[in-house]
């Protein structure tokens, strides 16, 4: 990812309806996911339309990669269709009186196609819906709408992909079904995601940055590891509270069904991964599957245990501390009960060791 | 049989209900289209003054069109002034009281279909680089079609069934303003009971197989079964 070489998004907002305001001012990263997350009435999608010019905030100043698609004060605004932009609706919104071909053709054939545009060929490949081509709408699956209708919007060589809560409206099976293919469009594409969820789990999956939404303000906007470990945010106080880690797979122990995998500043054993040598992944690791020793445990059954220092800590819900920790180069959170806080004696700059429970793989 | 006199008056009538309906769809298409998506206030005012034609009997409406359209009402005045005559008793002026007449069955089945469609799909087409007028023509038009269909055969057959508006305004020449309800009356008045029932019975068939297909079309029409 070339972050450095592309322009940030720049994106302020103020809109009152009376019951709901929202007043936001960020700054957001040029590539990779940025997730919008925060509950329902939060603004986040309110947010996203404006973006999109759907929407019109009465104050506002909006620019992408150096162009400026609304500032208020000089009375700019792009209307959508003009907005170099790809959306993807909760609902998949396909044309009903169009084949997933013409759906898929119905916005690249008025982009006047720029000669480094994506070939309609890799989109329908990177979405695995060349089977549907010749099908209506409504003889597709939900995952099969939200796949064409993710399809239909990169087709169109977007500057930003806008997805709004994409996975909300299906089950858990057709989201395992999507997940993969944005992992993969992400990876395959350099494109600029800004994709709303309140989904704890796709914020896990997904995002390289995060902003906290809650009463149509931002509380927080930074990389994933970093907010996702701010103590004053209620994520980190939550019971599901958990970090996320970038790894990479540096060995299979087959004897032991073990797969030792490298962070920034040491390394962890997991279980067995179908994952090559090499290969980048992300870890979660929840709050409570970390515990605090303040010396390294001669004998135990656990075998991630690493050296850290307390950098923070905090009352979270009921009895229970979250001690913030930092693991290498990597933040931790450990939620432990406010008693063991007080027997250890536990300090923000102290060296302890973290014993780690248990992991899971995102991707 | 039919005579003469009577074919003329069939042929009199597609021509006007013809015409009318292709003048009430430019008309009402963009009126109903307003009307689906404003907010203004003036929207109720609107609605009514389109629906009136609809509880007014048709002499009424006949009778102020008489007027307004005759050499001292304000739109013969203007017709005078333009070099056109008055409007009144003439086949112009018979098309132009059957597009006020008939309007309300091309606008609310086209209002209807249009406020079905909602909002999604537009968001959709701007979000896809099409343009306002772009998105009627490419997704509004066809998923209004049931809409489109309804209107262009409700107006078409409510022109051809007809009376008082056209007694009123276009009287009862032959070849210009003598359409076929007015030549059934005019049979009924001479005792002609035998060509007043080929006439009557032919109207009578024709407005019957209209709804039949209107009716049948739309409960198999792809579209239409999307929308619901």
């Amino acid at each position: 990812m070339t972050s450095e070489m592309t322009q940030p998004i720049t994106a302020r907002f103020q809109l009152d309806y009376g019951s709901f305001q929202l007043a936001v001012d960020l700054r957001l990263p040029g590539s990779g996911v940025t997730v919008l997350f925060g509950p329902s009435g939060s603004g986040k999608t309110t947010l996203l339309r404006c973006i999109a010019g759907l929407q019109r905030a009465p104050r506002g100043f909006l620019s992408i990669n150096g162009k400026v698609w609304q500032d208020s004060e000089r009375g700019v605004f792009l209307p959508t269709h003009k907005r170099p932009l790809g959306y993807v609706f909760q609902e998949a919104n396909l044309f009903p009186h169009l084949t997933v071909s013409e759906n898929l053709r119905f916005g690249r054939k008025r982009i006047g196609k720029p000669p480094d545009a994506i070939e309609l060929r890799q989109v329908i490949d990177l979405l695995g819906i060349g089977h549907l081509l010749k099908r209506m709408p409504d003889r597709l699956s939900g995952g099969e709408k939200q796949r064409v209708a993710i399809a239909r919007a990169l087709a169109l060589n977007p500057e930003v992909l806008l997805m709004d809560e994409p996975l909300a409206a299906l089950d858990y099976q057709r989201k395992q079904e999507i997940l993969p293919f944005l992992g993969r469009l992400n990876r395959e594409l350099n494109i600029p995601v800004l994709y709303v969820t309140h989904s704890q789990q796709e914020v896990a999956q997904l995002a390289d940055h995060l902003v906290m939404m809650a009463d149509g303000q931002a509380l927080a906007s930074g990389p994933l590891a970093e907010t996702l470990s701010r103590l004053d945010m209620p994520l980190a106080r939550d019971r599901e509270a958990a970090t996320v880690w970038p790894v990479t797979v540096i060995e299979h122990e087959t004897d032991y069904y073990l797969t030792r995998v490298a962070f920034a500043g040491g390394s962890l054993s997991l279980p067995a991964i179908d994952a090559a040598v090499g290969m980048p992944l992300r870890v979660q690791i929840y709050a409570r599957d970390a515990s605090i020793a303040l010396e390294a445990p001669a004998a135990t059954s656990i075998l991630n245990v690493l050296p850290a220092t307390i950098t923070g800590m905090a009352n979270a819900h009921g009895g229970q501390s979250v001690v913030r920790l930092q693991v290498g180069n990597q933040a931790l959170l450990a939620h432990i009960t406010c008693k063991s806080a007080l027997l250890l004696g536990l300090q923000v700059g102290m060296g302890v060791y973290v014993q780690i429970k248990g992991t899971s793989i995102l991707n | 049989m039919l005579n003469a006199a009577d074919i003329a008056a069939l042929w009199l009538t597609f021509k006007v209900a013809g015409l009318a309906t292709l003048l009430m769809l430019l008309l009402g298409t963009p009126l109903a289209w307003w009307l689906a998506r404003t907010t203004s206030r003036w929207k109720g005012v609107c609605n009514a003054l389109v629906a009136l034609p609809l509880v007014l009997p048709p002499t009424v409406l006949g009778f102020y069109l008489l007027v307004l359209m005759g050499p001292s009402g304000p739109i013969g005045r203007l017709t005078t002034e333009l070099g056109l005559g008055t409007l009144p008793f003439t086949f112009a002026g018979l098309v132009v009281a059957s597009v006020l007449y008939s309007l309300p069955f091309v606008v609310q089945p086209l209002q209807a279909a249009f406020t079905t469609i909602g909002e999604h799909p537009l968001e959709a087409a701007a979000t896809l680089r099409a343009g306002p007028l772009d998105t009627f023509f490419s997704v509004v038009v066809p998923l209004a079609r049931p809409g489109f269909l309804t209107a262009t055969i409700l107006g078409f057959a409510h022109t051809v069934g007809e009376f008082g508006v056209v007694l009123m305004v276009g009287g009862n020449i032959p070849d210009r303003t003598r359409v076929v309800s007015v030549q059934i009356y005019n049979h009924v008045e001479a005792l002609e009971y035998t060509q007043a029932h080929w006439l009557a019975g032919g109207l009578l068939a024709f407005s019957f197989s209209v709804l039949l297909v209107l009716y049948t079309a739309l409960k198999t029409h792809p579209v239409a079964h999307q929308l619901k």
